[in-house]
């Protein structure tokens, strides 16, 4: 009887340790590519990388200065069209729960967010890049745009719904017009929410690669007009990563150190604004 | 003014539905010179070749069902193992927040970023590995990018996990504690049984992830366009084979059959989340 007690007991105890170690494992390919990357990334930046556009095979230099301006442009541009739609629809979705337009639009939601990115690309090429008859930097952000729209719905319909109901029956019993309850008291006191939000969908997009390779395309110089071509740090890294050379992938090391930092720091960033909120994203 | 702001609202939301139903129809238009052409043979056609004008979209097909079931299979031990651990074992401390954090940057790492650090760092191990065992050592293939992807999607699965697991009413686990089970048999006989349609969902939504996948897989995977011949051989994905073919697709025919891929995986992808979604949400309001 003893016996198979302890029999029971020891078996509990093995299966403890054994996903102990099985959690923990997961945590390894992480710390490793993280710290990889790093490695090989540190060694070639430095300002010339930062300011220079890469250059032809076998020479020395260059850098990726072509990159990072089109992925801040790239990035900034789909923030400007997916903040104030994707805010407002979050704000219809949290007052209107039982009308059919929010249980479709909700279902909408759900849909665009499970729909491969790669599949946006090929929408957006047909939609932009073709009837305009030339790729371009706009129709990448509208690409992006759309990838970040769910997430900021979302995020945005969740922390309006945790705000108590008698901050706006406070605000109507003053007699304020809907819209300036709205504008005035729901959207501020869900701001910083809001805002996690939209940084956590930043950092999803801002690493994100099949969306552009039909749209903003690449370009091997700097480029600011946003009807033209233009390059990208996750295209660079993609191109650069499979290209047999050594020079490149050493381009290739130091983009994919800063973008990865750059995702990590945003991910930070909402996980600390969003201990205040409980909001599961 | 009033008036005119919930207008804006109403037409904002109208805007969401008009994207997503855009998207499937404009998918649908452009497949059309596929679908009349090529017809439901193309789905088992086993050749692709745009030079002769032959599509067949078997080898993708299976292509993408290898690596999206091998990585399934790879991950869920892992995933399990994280929502057990931080559902269950132990889901306060600093230890469990270090975990939980640690593999919601794993979500977060971009794609492109897995696929350089696998064909740079992994591929090389895995050429090794099929030298020691006698196998053809190509390093890139099915298997390469099923353990990337593996390690990509285990967040999703085990995130979902963990919050099915830490719903289980409290009394169902004091109930057996008081009737002497031991924390495995507690685990075993009370919270898997509970959760198990959740767990299913959070696999499913992890599959959804796996399937529509394109750039780590694209540079891992070989992108061959023949069938694969072991899971060690190269192959390619439906998301692989667009993103490697689509700019250079220099005719009507050609392109529209990349697009019909294109719109089999977001009715694919679309249907299994929609199931996912389904099944937790019918689980959560339990």
């Amino acid at each position: 009887m003893q016996a198979n007690v302890n029999l029971r007991v020891a078996k509990s105890k093995a299966v403890q340790v054994v996903i102990f170690i099985f959690a923990f494992l997961v945590t390894l390919p992480l710390l490793f590519i993280i710290l990889y990357i790093f490695q090989k990334g540190i060694s070639v930046i430095n300002w010339t990388f930062l300011t220079h556009v890469p250059k032809p095979v076998g020479e020395i230099g260059g850098g990726i200065a072509n990159a990072l301006l089109g992925s801040i442009l790239i990035v900034f541009f789909a923030s400007v069209f997916a903040i104030p739609i994707g805010v407002f629809c979050g704000i219809y979705l949290s007052e209107n729960k039982n009308t059919k337009l929010a249980y479709w639009s909700r279902l909408c939601v759900d849909v665009l967010q499970g729909v491969p990115s790669i599949v946006i690309g090929i929408v957006v090429y047909f939609w932009i890049v073709k009837s305009v008859g030339t790729f371009s930097a706009i129709s990448g952000s509208v690409a992006l745009a759309i990838m970040m729209l769910p997430i900021i719905i979302r995020s945005t319909e969740e922390t309006l719904n945790l705000l108590p109901s008698s901050l706006k029956e406070a605000a109507i019993a003053l007699a304020m017009p809907y819209h300036r309850v709205i504008m005035k008291v729901i959207l501020p006191c869900g701001i910083s929410g809001i805002l996690s939000g939209i940084i956590l969908s930043v950092a999803r997009i801002a690493g994100e690669t099949a969306p552009l390779l039909f749209t903003a395309f690449g370009n091997p110089y700097i480029n600011t007009n946003m009807r033209k071509p233009m390059q990208s740090l996750p295209l660079l890294i993609f191109n650069y990563a499979t290209s047999p050379y050594d020079d490149w992938h050493d381009l290739a090391w130091g983009a994919a150190l800063i973008l990865l930092f750059t995702v990590l720091l945003l991910n930070i960033i909402t996980k600390i604004t969003t201990k205040r909120w409980n909001v599961q994203l | 003014m009033e008036v005119f702001f919930k207008k804006t609202l109403i037409i904002i939301a109208l805007i969401m539905v008009v994207l997503v139903l855009g998207i499937m129809l404009t998918l649908i238009i452009e497949s059309i010179p596929s679908m009349k052409s090529l017809g439901l043979k193309y789905l088992w056609g086993k050749t692709w070749d745009p030079v002769n004008n032959v599509y067949g979209a078997y080898p993708f097909l299976l292509g993408t069902l290898l690596t999206s079931f091998i990585s399934l299979i790879i991950s869920i031990p892992f995933s399990f193992a994280i929502a057990v651990y931080l559902g269950e074992y132990n889901s306060k401390g600093w230890l469990s927040n270090v975990l939980k954090n640690l593999v919601e940057l794993i979500a977060a790492v971009p794609s492109v970023i897995y696929g350089f650090w696998g064909l740079l760092v992994l591929v090389p191990l895995v050429r090794a590995f099929e030298i020691k065992f006698n196998i053809l050592p190509y390093g890139i293939g099915i298997f390469t990018s099923s353990i990337v992807l593996a390690i990509m999607i285990i967040p999703y699965a085990a995130s979902m996990g963990r919050e099915l697991i830490k719903m289980v009413p409290s009394n169902l686990k004091e109930g057996a504690y008081s009737l002497g089970a031991t924390r495995y048999e507690v685990i075993k006989n009370v919270i898997l049984p509970y959760t198990k349609t959740g767990l299913f969902a959070g696999v499913l939504l992890s599959l959804g992830r796996a399937l529509g996948e394109t750039m780590a897989v694209t540079m891992v995977i070989g992108n061959t366009t023949l069938i694969p011949t072991s899971i060690f051989a190269p192959g390619n994905t439906m998301a692989s084979v667009i993103a490697n073919e689509f700019t250079e697709a220099d005719h009507t025919l050609y392109l529209s059959a990349l697009i019909e891929l294109g719109l089999f995986l977001f009715c694919v992808t679309v249907v299994i989340n929609m199931i996912g979604k389904f099944l937790i949400s019918r689980y959560t309001n339990k």
